[in-house]
């Protein structure tokens, strides 16, 4: 295995014909690291993925593979360094999972195809690692897409690849499915000193998943950085354009637009209990004030966005006479009040306090 | 359970060239004058004899038996590079019009050389059966260029193999010449009137291509994924779908050029065989494609020949009656595969 294999590109520029799709992309992939391509959709991933696979030529620049240069190797090197795995669903016809499998072996087998027993152990151990062995007998049409994707992992793996490029591999899948083929490709990449290139469309799990991420966005390669310095500052939300609605770069959860106007109902929230009732009031279209809600709170980045009136309190400040006066005036103006907050320490008695003139005055 | 599958195929095989040897004999044997296995063993045992019996063999029935055998192998295996250029089982050669292609260029020829009385080898005639193949093959491809539906492309091959026997239909019309009948018969598929000499000409031929097409039976396994995939095992796409147009190109020519136009094999062969293995890997699905189709058409023909004896059917009418159904109930099991997923 050529486990000291890297893939790099220097000023590559992808495309088809003349026509540049993505351009000024500049990278180096180290063995056992993830690279993630995230952009808005049709921003040119794919097209990226199939130039660096060496199926569409680059319109200028160079992906080297080691010190090599793409353009200087036949289709035999470089399915020899490199596994695809893509999004498409296989039609095959009469094809059992090991089938499926053993064509990885295509590039290590003589004129006629026929594996070696090496090469049948090679497909037993990629099945083997990617917990598909049992299903070695089936017909390929006849598995989950959760299946399905952990045999063409295999696949990939008995390539016995120093690189691995995958196009939006968890397109299909649920999100236990996505979960598992990340966790897994993860763990092989590791363990196999497998540099992989993919493309994801899950923000939440590129995030989680990469190494570093590329970000492709109007016709370049905008930015490389680890996934702390691309989801920091609104960066996400200009990528992808987001203007209805945001994107909350810690949680990695998308909100809609706050409903704008006077607030027509007080929540006392606090701790996560207020989240489901902003929800629902924002899916009903209620505009509605938020308080009283510490910078600290797990409430707080949902309140923030989507709250038209937003009472704080600083973080482990306990409420303060002004807040709750502030807070109170809000609350007057709203025909009704809804306290999610059940339990009450020195921090947020001002919420009891609120919650109890509410009581008072009939509106909870 | 690789020893399970090798098994299966073995046992495969060897039904295959059992059920093939013994259609075989019966149709050296069956016919207006049917003779026993000792019977027939005594006319082979004196080689070049010259008694009514040896004369009825060697001229009449080894050829035919032959051609039946040769020709049926080369439209299966025709068959299978075409669904596995198309990513469509029910491609073939004459559903794709490829086959009417043929036969129009093949019945101009024939047209040309009588009015002027040349005698045409049969060398020109599968060099004309291939140009008319060539080009309906380039109709295929365009209309394949544009259509993505697998069963609009079938539908776009069939009219073109319409307006191929059309245009034949209209040439042989105005063709005034005793030898019509001849041409008429052709033009129905037919393995009779094949000479020794035609016999050696299509062997050389299908056997090169036969042995071609299964040394490409490893990219064609890679191919079946798709062609990403393909591509990224190492195949060489542009020059592997050029190989696949010429040689099944030059299969089916062949077939028309001798026999005429016969439909079906080459869809319902490759499937039935690919059932009988249980997989679909080229590097088995050629060999038995070839004796599987070689199978079929000495049924076929046999059947043509003895089932309303004296009157002979065109074996076109047999391997429809057999085909058809199988491309239908192929059609079915497709649409039940697409339900499930």
């Amino acid at each position: 295995m050529s486990n000291t294999a890297v893939i790099s590109a220097a000023g590559l520029c992808a495309g088809y014909g003349k026509k540049i799709v993505v351009d000024g992309l500049s990278f180096s992939v180290g063995a056992g690291e993830i690279l993630t391509l995230i952009g808005p959709n049709g921003a040119g991933k794919s097209t990226v993925i199939k130039t660096i696979a060496a199926q569409l030529p680059a319109v200028s620049g160079n992906v080297y593979i080691g010190q090599m240069s793409l353009r200087q190797m036949n289709e035999r090197d470089v399915s020899r360094h490199l596994s695809l795995l893509l999004t498409s669903r296989l039609s095959t016809d009469k094809m059992t999972c090991e089938d499926v499998v053993s064509t990885g072996r295509y590039p290590y087998t003589g004129r006629l195809g026929i594996l070696s027993e090496n090469d049948r152990r090679i497909v037993q151990d990629a099945m083997e690692l990617t917990s598909v062995l049992h299903l070695r007998e089936r017909d390929f049409r006849h598995i989950s897409d959760g299946q399905r994707q952990c045999v063409m992992l295999a696949r990939a793996i008995a390539q016995q690849p120093g690189i691995m490029l995958l196009d939006e591999p968890t397109s299909f899948l649920d999100i236990s499915n996505k979960l598992r083929l990340l966790t897994l490709l993860r763990r092989l990449v590791r363990e196999k000193n497998i540099a992989v290139i993919q493309s994801l469309h899950e923000l939440d799990l590129a995030q989680k998943f990469s190494d570093r991420l590329l970000c492709i966005h109007g016709g370049k390669a905008e930015r490389l950085g680890t996934p702390e310095e691309i989801f920091s500052g609104g960066y996400i939300s200009r990528l992808y354009g987001i203007d209805t609605g945001s994107y909350d770069t810690l949680y990695g959860t998308a909100e809609p637009e706050r409903i704008k106007g006077e607030p027509e109902v007080f929540v006392i929230g606090g701790g996560g209990s207020g989240i489901p009732v902003y929800r629902s009031l924002q899916r009903q279209g209620i505009p509605f004030a938020a308080g009283v809600i510490h910078e600290n709170d797990i409430d707080h980045p949902a309140a923030e966005k989507l709250a038209s009136v937003l009472i704080t309190e600083a973080a482990f400040e306990p409420i303060s006479s002004d807040t709750l006066d502030r807070a109170r005036a809000v609350m007057r103006k709203c025909g009704r009040v809804i306290c999610c907050a059940d339990t009450f320490g020195t921090m947020n008695m001002g919420n009891l306090t609120l919650r109890q003139e509410a009581e008072a005055e009939g509106k909870l | 359970m690789y020893r399970k599958r090798a098994v299966r195929w073995v046992t495969g095989f060897i039904l295959l060239t059992i059920f093939s040897a013994v259609l075989f004999v019966m149709d050296l044997t069956s016919g207006s004058s049917s003779m026993t296995i000792n019977e027939l063993i005594g006319v082979l045992g004196e080689a070049g004899a010259d008694s009514p019996a040896g004369r009825i063999v060697f001229d009449i029935r080894l050829p035919r038996a032959l051609a039946a055998l040769i020709l049926g192998g080369a439209l299966s295996v025709s068959g299978f590079l075409l669904q596995s250029f198309f990513g469509n089982p029910i491609a073939g050669p004459y559903v794709l019009g490829i086959s009417s292609g043929a036969k129009l260029t093949v019945a101009l020829a024939m047209i040309f050389s009588l009015k002027n009385g040349i005698i045409l080898h049969s060398g020109a005639l599968v060099a004309a059966s291939f140009a008319g193949s060539l080009a309906s093959m380039g109709a295929i491809l365009a209309l394949s260029g544009r259509i993505k539906n697998m069963a609009q492309l079938i539908i776009g091959g069939v009219m073109i193999g319409y307006i191929c026997s059309a245009v034949t239909e209209l040439a042989v019309n105005f063709a005034d010449d005793a030898n019509i009948v001849n041409l008429h018969n052709w033009s129905m598929g037919s393995f009779s009137g094949t000479d020794r000499e035609d016999v050696c000409v299509m062997a050389v031929i299908v056997l090169a291509a036969f042995v071609v097409s299964f040394m490409l039976s490893k990219p064609m396994g890679a191919y079946q994924l798709g062609e990403a995939y393909a591509e990224n095992m190492g195949v060489n796409i542009k020059a592997f779908r050029i190989a696949l147009i010429l040689l099944s190109s030059i299969l089916s020519a062949c077939v028309t050029a001798f026999a005429g136009p016969v439909s079906f094999v080459g869809v319902a062969v490759p499937h039935l065989m690919k059932s009988l293995f249980a997989t679909a890997k080229p590097v088995i699905i050629i060999p038995a494609s070839f004796i599987g189709g070689g199978a079929f058409c000495m049924m076929c023909d046999l059947l043509a020949r003895m089932l309303f004896a004296p009157l002979e059917l065109s074996v076109s009418t047999m391997t429809a009656v057999f085909g058809a159904p199988i491309v239908i109930i192929i059609m079915l099991h497709r649409e039940n595969e697409r339900r499930r997923t």
